[in-house]
């Protein structure tokens, strides 16, 4: 199956409870219990926390801030501090079901790198991403001409984290090019809920604030 | 002891309830229970000095075994009895410490080569009716390690909920994971390595050999003639104490300023406070700790590269471990680099075991795990409560 002809659904976002954002439970939903997880860039380990307080994974963390990872470890997560650009090469193949990056890859110095080793020592990826495609920072860029900024994307161009932006589309592109099959995919709200129906790519990439990708090997495996 | 009452530390003001004059314990290993040594002789009889701190619940589960490194001792949390200073980790084991004596039940034995009562040069060797000296077999990280599975054998401990310890304390956390695997529950090593690195040999040997060239060294005999190598102790000291510091904390602390005087006298007397420290540092250090147990302990060191003994992979030291380890290194230690810990990370990392690393950003150089580091202890404890929660040690009661 070719990304573009993916089928794609909306699904059941489970209720906000009084842990967990939205996006976190969508992704938990896409995590089977009991496996083994990475958190790539997991923060202060809030997804990880509920990965494995609600769905007993063995979970994992590798988190660039000092302070992410102090509060991640005092809440007793197994997070060493590193780089995903540079300590994802130190994994042994096939040692996770699944890795998880969140709302990281865009600050990668080498996504593609990135990607392809999260798919070696992960027998799924799961990545999630701002999309750079949406309508209004399109329009920003038309009607202002300069680099947009919103709620999500708050930093001016000089002094941002997110230094390879994308759009859905762009990594559906990528997808294809590390030659990786799309399982689930999800465009999300600002508030990371779905926006809970099915429309093509374009539509996605329009509306979609965020997207949200459960990955797995290609045919290579 | 040196009950004074008074707990003088400008880092941590300690409200402790552990009693300073708790008596160190002793066990002795007979001749039918050598300890069998990597330099590949059996040494008998053996004994071992220890403290310990908190209550051992009825399953066993909740030992801590505290590792010293290379100048501490067992005096961990109480009063020292021979400086009359507070234990050199009272800031991280206690009542309402990380390392909770509430909680806990915590050993911490000195090594094998030591001087503070367990088996070491200044020992009797019972071949000659004197202290051992040089005669000792030389001591590794290992030994020191098996002879503290000894004594928790002793204690009819199986499991230890966790091995914590810095710098050669940390080497010796590794040396237990790897070695009893199935032993220890929980791994803290703090400011360590995986081995000694080519830097810190050389500084060892430089401290080796002061005490060396001193000639109340007298070959090591020097028990026998009733005299000590202090000036060779106090001068190893000293420049071992500056590898422990960083260059950032020493101009902090002393700069370029003058002690106790407005201007250079033109001599060689202590012009600097810095002078003056380290002078202090060596002349203090030679009244609690033995030369020839100096030479032994910092070989032990020395000598230590796990890795070399699992075929050069140190992954394959944690091969199938169950363990959790939690890895901590200081930003301006040189000694014992972030790299360091990184290596061990890595390894861990790729034998699949269960692994949080954290390095902490301190001006304070290697010393700053004795130190009052909040971010050390927030970690410590968060890493601690997880892992007593799923080996179901009990919450603290405490009725007070």
């Amino acid at each position: 199956m070719s990304a573009d002809t993916v089928t794609r659904s909306g699904i059941n976002v489970p209720p906000l409870g009084d842990e967990g954002r939205l996006d976190h439970l969508l992704i938990a939903s896409m995590v089977n219990d009991n496996t083994r997880v990475l958190d790539v860039g997991c923060g202060d380990g809030a997804l990880l926390r509920l990965l494995v307080d609600k769905h007993g994974v063995d979970g994992r963390g590798i988190e660039l801030s000092k302070s992410g990872v102090n509060e991640a470890v005092a809440k007793g997560l197994s997070v060493i501090q590193g780089d995903a650009d540079t300590d994802l090469a130190d994994y042994p193949d096939d040692s996770f079901d699944y890795v998880i990056l969140s709302q990281t890859i865009q600050a990668t110095r080498r996504p593609k790198v990135v990607l392809e080793h999260m798919l070696r020592v992960g027998r799924h990826a799961i990545v999630s991403f701002p999309n750079f495609g949406h309508w209004k920072l399109r329009l920003q860029l038309l009607v202002k001409g300069k680099m947009p900024m919103t709620g999500i994307l708050s930093n001016p161009w000089y002094d941002t984290p997110n230094i390879h932006f994308c759009t859905i589309r762009d990594f559906v592109g990528l997808v294809d090019e590390v030659g990786a099959k799309i399982e689930r995919a999800e465009a999300l709200n600002r508030y990371g809920a779905p926006l809970g129906f099915t429309a093509p790519w374009w539509v996605w990439n329009m509306f979609g604030e965020q997207g949200l990708f459960l990955l797995k090997r290609g045919k290579q495996s | 002891m040196a009950g004074t009452g008074t707990l003088p530390t400008a880092d941590a003001p300690l409200a402790t309830a552990i009693p300073d004059d708790i008596p160190t314990q002793f066990v002795h290993f007979p001749e039918n229970q050598p300890l069998a040594m990597d330099a590949g002789v059996l040494l008998a009889p053996l004994t071992i000095a220890y403290q310990t701190y908190g209550t051992l619940n009825a399953d066993k589960s909740n030992a801590v075994l505290i590792c010293h490194a290379l100048t501490g001792d067992q005096h961990v949390a109480n009063i020292h009895p021979v400086t009359g200073k507070p234990g050199w980790w009272g800031t991280m084991v206690g009542p309402g410490r990380p390392i909770d004596t509430d909680r806990y039940f915590v050993i911490c034995s000195n090594v094998v080569g030591g001087c503070m009562g367990t088996t070491g040069p200044t020992s009797l060797n019972p071949a000659t009716g004197k202290a051992y000296g040089l005669d000792l077999p030389v001591v590794t990280i290992r030994d020191m390690v098996r002879a503290q599975a000894m004594l928790i054998d002793h204690l009819g401990i199986d499991q230890l909920f966790c091995v914590a310890g810095g710098s050669m304390g940390g080497m010796q956390v590794l040396q237990w994971a790897a070695l009893y695997p199935e032993r220890v529950f929980a791994a803290m090593p703090i400011a360590a390595a995986a081995r000694h690195s080519s830097q810190n040999i050389a500084f060892h040997e430089v401290g080796r050999q002061a005490i060396m060239a001193d000639p109340d060294w007298r070959g090591g005999r020097y028990i026998d003639q009733g005299i000590k190598p202090h000036k060779g102790l106090a001068v190893a000291r000293m420049a071992a104490h500056i590898t422990y510091l960083s260059d950032e904390a020493l101009q902090r602390k002393f700069g370029r300023r003058y002690q106790d005087r407005e201007a250079p006298t033109f001599s060689f007397d202590a012009d600097f406070q810095v002078e003056s420290y380290l002078r202090y540092q060596g002349s203090t250090f030679v009244e609690r700790f033995d030369a020839n147990s100096y030479l032994y302990v910092t070989r032990a060191m020395d000598y230590f590269d796990l890795a070399e003994d699992y075929g050069g992979v140190l992954a394959n030291a944690f091969k199938g471990s169950r363990t959790r380890f939690c890895v901590t290194s200081f930003t301006s230690d040189w000694l014992f680099p972030t790299a360091d810990s990184r290596a061990i990370v890595h390894a861990l990392n790729a034998s699949g075991a269960s692994v949080s690393f954290v390095e902490i950003e301190t001006d304070r150089g290697h010393d700053a795990f004795l130190l009052n580091v909040p971010e050390l202890f927030a970690t410590s404890r968060g890493f601690l409560e997880a892992a007593a929660r799923a080996r179901g040690i009990a919450p603290k009661v405490k009725s007070s």
